[in-house]
């Protein structure tokens, strides 16, 4: 059993996607490529459309206009996994049972499901939870089953909605370079809202404002950075800057 | 076990002022009899009530089963068919304003003077409780759980089965404690209207021959089957749902009011 990530993990590409909620744009002729294997950040304020993508992207809204897809032609629904700010644990099924959610939903037996889901349950370092409620465990400890879950799923895509922002500082910062390890030459797309947090984890960083890119920054290095470098400070003025003016 | 107990003191205190009452006031016996004489007649008659609270208790726990599964039924069916919610839950939502007791002779008309018409009448008034909850809670599954569902490959069924009734569980639980302690209500109504046998067929005799003690004894029968049945749904409750994090705080048990 491994983690590693799938062969080849494609890029995504959204052209002039557009999106309306009873007549309120919420995406407007938006266009983004995001490069396969790498991390990708969306930066914007709440409302400028970020999450609405994400959810298009995991086939959960349709779109009015415009198209997403892979860029290697395949079809999309089957290779993304989906991580959201709430973890989403079922609080009737342990630690284990919630990291292999989907083969139960899926109908797979349970027995591998189990010994997979103690080894994932292992690597984000809550080998002995696996029996726990997700009521017992601490918010941190929540979302690593979560990033558990998402593992399970061993997906090449995966979308990653502000899932840190309700941790503490130091618990975010032990779970973005967790994350980051165990996710690596995957195609993630992180939704935030912190230009840090996006500077720290990503190689391209877009900006969204009014539902559509306002800009695409490249970041240099390899992450998880330090984000106390003059380059990642130049970035993160940059990035300040252009969201003041969104 | 930490409420029953707890209870008793305050039972016997209770009683006892009633003994006083009925001594000190010498209440006539057939207007209220003393709990010693209560007593004594539940001891008298002990072999009739017992027969007549197995007539009884068996309606109720028939009539509750019965009430649940359909009502659980019906609400998963108004989940799942949209033409169902549609076109019967405006119905059922006025329906409930229909005043279930004075169904009950027409029941007895239908179901005879068995135990049939006690049943039916039982889980019609448990029917609504029950479907109410368990529409709230399915319709009030997290949707952050449901998309992920999606993108995890559940379809339909798994759905259903593993999110959104788990998730409703602690809403039908409410209902199911409405249930249990609204289903003695209609098994003696149901008595009342016309039978030969139960409780509330003993209470009737009773109370035409101003067997007043005899009367009391049948309604403590009666209060003990449905505290008992409350107990006992409570606890089920409980045990199934083990997840609740906030069953402490949150717990229509009496045990919050003891602390």
């Amino acid at each position: 059993m491994s983690v590693a990530a799938p062969a080849r993990a494609p890029g995504l590409v959204v052209e002039a996607a557009g999106l309306a909620f009873a007549g309120r744009a919420v995406l407007h002729a938006l266009s983004v490529r995001i490069e396969a294997g790498r991390w990708h950040a969306l930066l914007g304020r709440s409302g400028s459309g970020k999450s609405s993508l994400l959810r298009v992207l995991a086939g959960l809204q349709p779109l009015d206009s415009g198209r997403v897809g892979a860029d290697d032609g395949q079809a999309l629904p089957g290779r993304i996994a989906l991580m959201a700010q709430d973890d989403a644990l079922l609080p009737w099924l342990s630690a284990r049972d919630n990291v292999a959610l989907g083969a139960r939903l899926r109908g797979e037996p349970r027995a591998a499901a189990r010994g997979r889901a103690d080894t994932l349950l292992d690597r984000v370092g809550l080998g002995e939870r696996g029996g726990a409620l997700p009521a017992t465990l601490s918010g941190g400890q929540r979302q690593r089953v979560a990033l558990a879950r998402t593992l399970f799923e061993d997906r090449a895509v995966v979308l990653m909605d502000e899932p840190f922002s309700r941790l503490d500082a130091i618990t975010r910062h032990e779970l973005q370079a967790l994350a980051h390890r165990l996710l690596a030459r995957r195609t993630v797309l992180l939704v935030t809202h912190d230009p840090l947090e996006a500077l720290r984890l990503a190689d391209r960083v877009s900006v969204l404002a009014d539902g559509a890119v306002h800009d695409t920054v490249r970041i240099d290095g390899a992450a998880p950075r330090d984000t106390r470098t003059a380059t990642v400070l130049a970035h993160v003025d940059a990035l300040w800057a252009a969201l003041q003016r969104t | 076990m930490t409420v029953l107990p707890r209870a008793l003191p305050a039972l016997l205190v209770l009683l006892g002022a009633w003994q006083l009452i009925v001594v000190v006031a010498s209440v006539p016996p057939w207007i209220l009899p003393a709990p010693v004489q209560v007593v004594q007649a539940l001891l008298e008659h002990r072999r009739t009530l017992a027969v007549d609270a197995a007539v009884t208790g068996g309606e109720i726990v028939a009539g509750l089963l019965l009430g649940t599964t359909l009502g659980i039924a019906s609400a998963v069916l108004l989940c799942v068919v949209r033409s169902a919610r549609r076109w019967a839950l405006p119905l059922m939502v006025i329906s409930q304003a229909v005043p279930v007791f004075a169904l009950a002779p027409v029941l007895t008309l239908w179901f005879g003077y068995g135990p049939g018409a006690k049943v039916a009448m039982a889980t019609l008034i448990i029917y609504f409780p029950v479907v109410a909850a368990s529409v709230d809670g399915l319709r009030y599954a997290d949707p952050g759980m449901l998309d992920l569902a999606r993108t995890l490959g559940a379809g339909p069924r798994a759905e259903l089965w593993h999110l959104r009734l788990p998730a409703a569980l602690p809403s039908i639980g409410s209902g199911i404690r409405v249930a249990a302690s609204v289903a003695p209500i209609g098994a003696v109504v149901g008595e009342w209207t016309g039978s030969s046998r139960g409780l509330g067929h003993a209470m009737l005799q009773a109370n035409a021959r101003l067997d007043t003690d005899l009367m009391f004894a049948a309604l403590a029968c009666l209060c003990a089957i449905a505290v008992a049945l409350y107990v006992a749904v409570d606890r089920a409750l409980d045990r199934a749902l083990y997840w609740q994090a906030d069953r402490l705080h949150l717990s229509s048990s009496p045990e919050l009011l003891l602390r």
